[in-house]
């Protein structure tokens, strides 16, 4: 299942849906990593609101979109994450350190739109 | 309750090996001859049985009297025990005493040491009375020495029953209490923690803290350990990942009021301090966290 990638104004925003193969996953990154340049998007919304399991792979390939996006030029935000699916990839040491995270989708753009007045 | 006669009375006296039991002596027989005994001179092995206890200083969260008073109805029940081998009535006796005397600092080895010290005072007047006619004797404490341990057995099964049901109560109890996750603001949560950390609370802390997060959509979380004197290893790495997680779901967590010992637990584990962030007191961490918020605290007039 493919995840649709969303532009909004300057920001990008990927949904994830329940259950996402390893195929899909590299997929999205690819899709992200090209598109961010090609629409000259600022940043980045992951949404995984609807993920109520997180394996090691899926958090792995998370931070890898977010590094990779950075050196894109442009930010990663994570927003949806459960709060036991939190717990979890805390305890398997996936703590995402490095990239943004937010609530929910509302938060992440707030969060955004904030970071873009204090640059401009 | 009912004083049967069937049978099942002589399941507490086995026949001692090549002792031959006289047809009018059955274990039932020797039983009623023995409670008519332990009847009769009631005054005076309660007398007795009180005169050991306070010399063994045992209950001396209680008062003479109040020893005396219980030992009266523990020495009816011991007896009425004996005699019609139920242990039902005893067992709620038990429990009762139990109930009233836990709360007053009873240990569990003063009960057992009050039941047992019963078991030998009777145990000596019987050696008394039967000391001419040795295989008398013999056959009486096989009737006697069965039932005595059962009775020590139920009532200290009982006693600590009920000890147990309190410290279950209390847990529970103090369960419920310990968690609460406090919005003080739009957006601003704290938790207060007091008293001691173990793994289970601590787990328990974090998903009532997780939730909080989301339900009240809380962007800064308090989190105050003054009451907290010490935590292990275990705990204060629980406390960074719950520090960890709740930046997941996009919450900054500032930790107040860390004990010398706590800073000392986390430099040792090695916390990335980064990750951290700590203010000295629970005030410090409210005007931080205001801050991070965008309130300004402001004083509309002096005080007066």
């Amino acid at each position: 299942m493919e995840v649709p990638i969303l532009k909004q104004g300057e920001v990008l925003i990927a949904t994830f849906q329940a259950a996402l193969s390893d195929a899909d996953l590299n997929q999205l990154r690819m899709g992200l990593v090209q598109q961010v340049v090609k629409f000259r998007s600022r940043a980045v919304i992951v949404d995984v609101t609807a993920m109520d399991v997180m394996d090691s792979f899926a958090s792995r390939t998370l931070r890898e979109i977010a590094h990779m996006i950075r050196l894109r030029g442009a930010e990663t935000v994570i927003v949806g994450i459960q709060p036991e699916v939190a717990f979890a990839m805390v305890q398997l040491g996936l703590t995402l350190e490095g990239v943004a995270t937010a609530l929910d989708l509302e938060e992440g753009l707030a969060y955004l739109i904030q970071k873009f007045k204090n640059i401009d | 309750m009912s004083r049967s006669e069937n049978t099942s009375k002589d399941s507490g006296a086995r026949s001692h090996p090549g002792v031959e039991l006289g047809p009018s002596e059955a274990p039932s027989e020797l039983l009623r001859e023995l409670v008519a005994h332990l009847r009769q001179n009631r005054t005076q092995l309660r007398e007795e049985w009180v005169v050991r206890i306070t010399e063994t200083r045992l209950l001396t969260a209680m008062t003479k009297e109040e020893i005396f008073a219980e030992a009266t109805s523990v020495y009816d029940s011991y007896v009425e025990a004996l005699e019609t081998e139920a242990f039902e009535a005893l067992q709620a006796y038990a429990r009762n005493l139990s109930e009233r005397i836990i709360p007053r600092g009873v240990e569990t080895h003063e009960v057992v040491g009050i039941v047992l010290l019963l078991r030998d005072v009777l145990a000596r007047s019987l050696f008394a009375k039967y000391q001419t006619d040795f295989k008398k004797l013999n056959r009486i404490l096989d009737a006697y020495e069965p039932a005595a341990n059962r009775i020590a057995n139920t009532v200290a099964v009982g006693f600590v029953q009920e000890r147990e049901r309190v410290i279950r109560q209390q847990q529970e109890a103090i369960r419920e209490l310990s968690t609460p996750v406090l919005q003080v603001r739009e957006r601003l949560l704290i938790l207060p923690i007091i008293g001691v950390i173990d793994p289970q609370r601590a787990r328990q802390l974090t998903e009532q803290l997780l939730r909080g997060i989301r339900t009240n959509r809380a962007k800064v979380v308090v989190i105050d350990i003054t009451g907290v004197a010490a935590m292990d290893v275990t705990v204060a790495n629980h406390l960074v990942q719950t520090v960890e997680a709740s930046r997941l779901l996009g919450a900054t967590v500032i930790v107040t009021g860390l004990s010398p010992e706590i800073a000392q637990t986390l430099v040792t584990i090695g916390v990335d301090l980064g990750k951290m962030n700590t203010v000295g007191d629970l005030q410090g961490g409210i005007e931080q966290a205001e801050r991070l918020l965008g309130y300004k605290v402001v004083t509309l007039a002096e005080p007066r």
